[in-house]
C-alpha cells in the first residue's frame, strides 16, 4: 500500500514541478495547489496506512482500539490544509491583481520592480 | 448569475446555511464538525448572498468588516489560552465549569470558546477574500 | 461523555500535574501577547489613530517580557510549557533556551524601533490597510518561532509570519509592490512547502515531531533512515527562507518595493528567522547530518556572501543596496553554520543578533536619506552632510558597522567567524569572509561619498527637521552597535553560551523532560 501512495506522490510532485516550471501565473498557482496535495499525502503516508479502524476511543474504553490509525498525521494535514489553502485564496487575488494592474500574466514580462534597463550609479563625481 | 431564481433562494439558502453552521460549530464539541469546518460553511453561505444581491449588501448585512470579525475570532481564541493562567495550569488547558440552566446542567468549556474563535476567525478571513474576488468580478 | 471506566485513572501518566507557575508562563507570554494585541487592533481597524498608540506600547511590553525571559533562562537554564497541560512528546512544548531567548529579545527590540518609526511614517492609508496589526502578528510569528520546540509548530509559525508579511508587503498596493510579492510569495511558499516535506519525512523517521524527543532519538535512526536526505532537504528549506545563493533571488525582487519600515523589519528579522532555523535543526537536532553536509553549506555560504557583497556595488537604488547587503550577511551566518564547532555557531549567532539591529537600522537609515535627499537613487542624491551633520554621524557609524569596521559590533562576529574558519583549516572561507566585508566595505564607502559628502547640484529647499519618531529608532539601533562594539563582552558570553547549549542539548532535553528519558517509542506509528 505505501509502496503504492509513494509512487502517487512522486507522480503528484512531478506535475506540479512540470507545472510550477511554466512562466504562466495560473499554471503556477496550479502547480501550487497538486504540490500541496502532493505534500498533504506525504504526510498521510508518513504515519503509515493502516484501515478501517478510525482512531476513535470507543465509550466505556480506555485505549484506542488495536490497529487503529494514526491520528497524529491527520491533525497535521488538517493544519497543512489550512494554510495551504489559505495562502492559495490569498496567491489568487494576488495573481488576479498582478494581472490587472502589470496586464500580463507572463512572468517574464512583470519587470516593473526590476526593471531591465536600470542605471549603474555613478562612478565619480 | 444573479438570476431571478437565485435572488429568491438566496436568502433561504443562507440563513438555512448559517444556521447549519453554527450546528456544526456546536456539535464539533464532542463529534465530528467545528469551529473551521463551521466557519467554511458561513463564509459559502455569505459567498453565496454575495453572488445573488452583490457585494455591498452582504457588507451591509454582516455590519462589521470581516476582518475585524476575524480580529475578534482570534482575540476570543487567544483569551480562552490564556484564561488558564488563574487557574495555574498551562496554556490551552481545557477549563470547565457545569452550570445549570433551566434545569440542565451545560458544560461550558475553555475548548468550546477556543473554538468559536476559531469558527469566527474563518468567517472573517474566508468572506474577506471571496467578497475582494466578487468585488473584482464586477469592475 | 465517557463512561465512567472501572479502573481508576493515572493521570500523571498523560498529564503535566505540576502547577504552572509565572516563570513557565514567560514562555508562551510574548506571543499570546503579539497575537492578543494583534487581534486587538484588527478589531479597531477603522480607529486608525489608536493604532500606533496602542501597538507601541504592546511592542514596549514584548520587550520587557523578553527580557524578563532572557534572564530567567540565563539564570535556570531552559524553560517549558507543554500546551494543555499534555506530557510532552503528545503535546505541543514551546522551550526556550538562551539562543531563542536572545534572538527574540534582539528582535523585538528591532520591531519596536520599527514601530516607532512607523508612527510618522506610516501614513493613513497604510495604517487603513492594517499596518500595526500586520506588524504585530508578524512579531507573533517571529517570537513563535523563537520560542518553540516543536518542529511542526515552528512550520506553523512561519506561516503565521509569512501570512502577514503578505499583508505588510502589499501595503498601498502599487504595482511595483504587486509585481514584488508575487515573486515574494510564490518562492516563499515553495521554500515553506519543503520544510513541511522535512517534516513529513522527519515524522515517518522518528515518529514524533518534540524537538528534544527527536535529538535523543537521533543517534538510534542514524544509519537505519535516510537522515542525510533529511538534513539536506532542511538545509534547502531554510537557505530559502534566509535567502542565501542559489535560492536568494526572491530577496533583491521584492524588498525594496514597500514602504521603507517594512523593508527595515523584513530585512531584520524574516532572514535571521530562517538562519536560527537552520542552526535549531542543524546544529543541534542533526549534527552529523550538517558535518557531512557541511561542504555543500560553505560553498553556498562563501558565494551567498560574494554575491551579495558584488551586488550591492552594482547598485544605483539604495534599497536594493540594502538588500544585497542583507544577503551579504547571510552568508557570513550560513559560514557559521558550515564550520559548525562551538566557535563557528557562537559567531553566527553573534553575527545574527547584529545583523537584525543593523539591517532594521540601515533601512531606517535609507528611508531618512530618501527623505533628506528626495530620492533613493545615488545619482540623485548629494549633500546629506550639509543638510543634516548629526544624521550623517550616525549613518557613518552604522556602515562602519554593517561593513564590519571596529570599533563596531560588526566587527566582532566576523572575527569570531573568522578565527573559527581558521581553526579548521577553512581558509578559503575565511578569505571569502574578508573579501566579502571588504567589498561591502567599498560599496558603503561610495554610498557615503556621493549621497552624503559630494555637493549638491540644484538647491532643492530643506526638507523639515526629523521628528523624534525618526531620531530615536535610528538613534537607538547605533547605540545598540556602538555600546556592544565597544563593550562585547556580555554579548560574546551570550552567544558562546546558547552556542554550548546547542552543542549539547542536555539541558535542552531535561527541560522538557523532567523525569529524564522520553516515554520510549513504543513503535513508531
Amino acid at each position: 500500500m505505501e509502496v503504492l501512495f509513494s509512487l502517487l506522490i512522486g507522480l503528484f510532485f512531478a506535475v506540479a514541478i512540470y507545472l510550477m516550471m511554466s512562466k504562466y501565473t495560473v499554471r503556477i498557482l496550479l502547480g501550487i495547489v497538486i504540490l500541496g496535495n502532493a505534500v498533504n499525502l506525504l504526510l498521510f503516508t508518513a504515519g503509515r496506512l493502516t484501515r478501517e479502524v478510525p482512531p476513535i476511543i470507543g465509550a466505556g474504553l480506555d485505549a484506542l482500539p488495536a490497529g487503529a490509525a494514526n491520528p497524529l498525521p491527520q491533525a497535521l494535514i488538517l493544519t497543512a490544509i489550512v494554510i495551504s489553502f489559505s495562502f492559495f485564496a490569498f496567491l489568487l487575488v494576488l495573481a488576479y491583481r498582478a494581472y490587472q494592474e502589470l496586464g500580463t500574466d507572463n512572468t517574464d514580462e512583470m519587470r516593473l520592480a526590476e526593471p531591465g534597463d536600470e542605471p549603474l550609479p555613478p562612478l565619480g563625481y | 448569475m444573479n438570476t431571478l431564481i437565485l435572488r429568491t433562494v438566496a436568502p433561504f439558502i443562507t440563513a438555512l446555511m448559517l444556521l447549519f453552521s453554527v450546528f456544526v460549530l456546536l456539535r464539533g464539541h464532542n463529534e465530528p464538525g467545528g469551529g473551521f469546518i463551521g466557519g467554511l460553511i458561513a463564509a459559502s453561505a455569505l459567498a453565496i448572498y454575495g453572488i445573488a444581491y452583490g457585494v455591498s449588501a452582504v457588507r451591509r448585512a454582516i455590519r462589521f468588516h470581516p476582518m475585524a470579525i476575524a480580529g475578534f475570532g482570534l482575540l476570543i481564541a487567544v483569551i480562552s489560552g490564556v484564561i488558564s493562567i488563574f487557574a495555574g495550569v498551562p496554556f490551552m488547558t481545557g477549563l470547565w465549569i457545569y452550570p445549570t440552566l433551566f434545569g440542565v446542567e451545560v458544560p461550558l468549556a475553555t475548548v468550546v470558546s477556543f473554538d468559536i474563535g476559531v469558527y469566527l476567525v474563518v468567517v472573517g478571513a474566508i468572506t474577506s477574500i471571496a467578497l475582494a474576488l466578487e468585488e473584482r468580478d464586477h469592475d | 461523555m465517557a463512561a465512567p471506566t472501572s479502573t481508576p485513572v493515572d493521570l500523571s501518566a498523560a498529564l503535566v500535574l505540576a502547577p504552572a507557575t509565572f516563570a513557565d508562563w514567560l514562555v508562551v507570554l510574548p506571543v499570546a501577547l503579539m497575537l492578543g494585541a494583534g487581534a486587538a487592533l484588527m478589531m479597531i481597524r477603522h480607529r486608525i489613530d489608536l493604532h500606533g498608540l496602542l501597538a507601541v506600547p504592546a511592542l514596549a511590553l514584548l520587550v520587557l517580557i523578553d527580557a524578563a525571559l532572557l534572564w530567567k533562562v540565563w539564570s535556570g537554564g531552559p524553560v517549558t510549557m507543554t500546551m494543555g497541560r499534555w506530557l510532552p512528546p503528545f503535546g505541543i512544548a514551546f522551550t526556550v533556551d538562551l539562543f531563542g531567548a536572545v534572538m527574540a529579545l534582539v528582535a523585538a527590540l528591532a520591531a519596536l524601533a520599527g514601530g516607532i518609526y512607523a508612527l510618522r511614517d506610516i501614513d493613513t492609508s497604510g495604517r487603513r490597510y492594517g499596518f500595526f496589526p500586520f506588524l504585530l502578528l508578524l512579531m507573533a510569528g517571529v517570537t513563535g518561532a523563537f520560542v518553540t520546540g516543536d518542529v511542526f509548530n515552528l512550520y506553523v509559525w512561519f506561516e503565521v509570519l509569512l501570512i502577514s508579511s503578505f499583508g505588510l508587503l502589499i501595503l498601498g498596493s502599487e504595482r511595483e509592490q504587486i509585481d514584488g510579492a508575487l515573486k515574494y510569495a510564490i518562492l516563499n511558499l515553495l521554500g515553506t512547502t519543503l520544510f513541511l516535506i522535512g517534516v513529513g519525512y522527519l515524522y515517518a523517521i522518528f515518529g514524533t515531531l518534540n524537538m528534544a524527543d527527536i535529538a535523543t532519538k537521533a543517534a538510534d535512526h542514524r544509519g537505519s533512515a535516510p537522515t542525510i536526505t533529511l538534513g539536506a532537504l532542511f538545509v534547502l528549506a531554510f537557505a530559502m527562507k534566509a535567502a542565501a545563493f542559489p535560492v536568494n533571488f526572491w530577496l533583491p525582487a521584492s524588498y525594496h518595493t514597500p514602504r521603507i519600515v517594512v523593508s527595515a523589519l523584513f530585512g531584520g528579522l524574516l532572514t535571521k528567522v530562517g538562519i536560527y532555523a537552520l542552526i535549531r535543526i542543524m546544529v543541534m537536532l542533526f549534527p552529523v547530518e550538517r558535518e557531512e553536509l557541511s561542504l555543500v553549506i560553505a560553498i553556498s555560504a562563501a558565494l551567498t556572501m560574494l554575491l551579495g557583497a558584488l551586488g550591492a556595488l552594482a547598485q544605483n537604488d539604495l534599497r536594493r543596496l540594502a538588500g544585497y547587503l542583507v544577503i551579504a550577511g547571510i552568508g557570513n551566518m550560513m559560514a557559521g553554520v558550515a564550520i559548525g564547532t562551538e566557535p563557528g555557531v557562537s559567531g553566527a549567532i553573534l553575527y545574527a543578533l547584529h545583523s537584525m539591529v543593523a539591517m532594521t537600522a540601515l533601512y531606517l537609515v535609507t528611508g531618512e536619506a530618501a527623505r533628506l535627499g528626495g530620492s533613493f537613487s545615488l545619482a540623485a542624491l548629494g549633500g546629506l552632510y550639509v543638510r543634516s551633520p548629526w544624521f550623517t554621524a550616525a549613518s557613518f557609524i552604522l556602515f562602519l558597522a554593517v561593513a564590519g569596521l571596529p570599533p563596531f559590533l560588526g566587527l566582532w562576529p566576523k572575527v569570531a567567524l573568522l578565527k573559527a574558519a581558521l581553526d579548521i583549516g577553512a581558509w578559503w572561507l575565511a578569505a571569502s569572509i574578508l573579501v566579502s566585508a571588504f567589498i561591502v566595505t567599498l560599496a558603503l564607502g561610495r554610498v557615503f561619498l556621493l549621497a552624503y559628502w559630494r555637493p549638491r547640484a540644484d538647491d532643492a529647499p530643506p526638507a523639515p527637521r526629523a521628528s523624534m519618531t525618526i531620531v530615536l529608532p535610528i538613534a537607538g539601533l547605533v547605540a545598540f552597535s556602538v555600546v556592544f562594539g565597544l563593550f562585547p563582552e556580555s554579548l560574546i558570553g551570550l552567544s558562546q553560551a546558547a552556542a554550548e547549549g546547542l552543542a549539547d542539548p542536555s539541558a535542552y532535553i531535561r527541560s522538557v523532560f523532567p523525569g529524564g528519558a522520553p516515554i520510549p517509542a513504543g513503535g513508531a506509528p
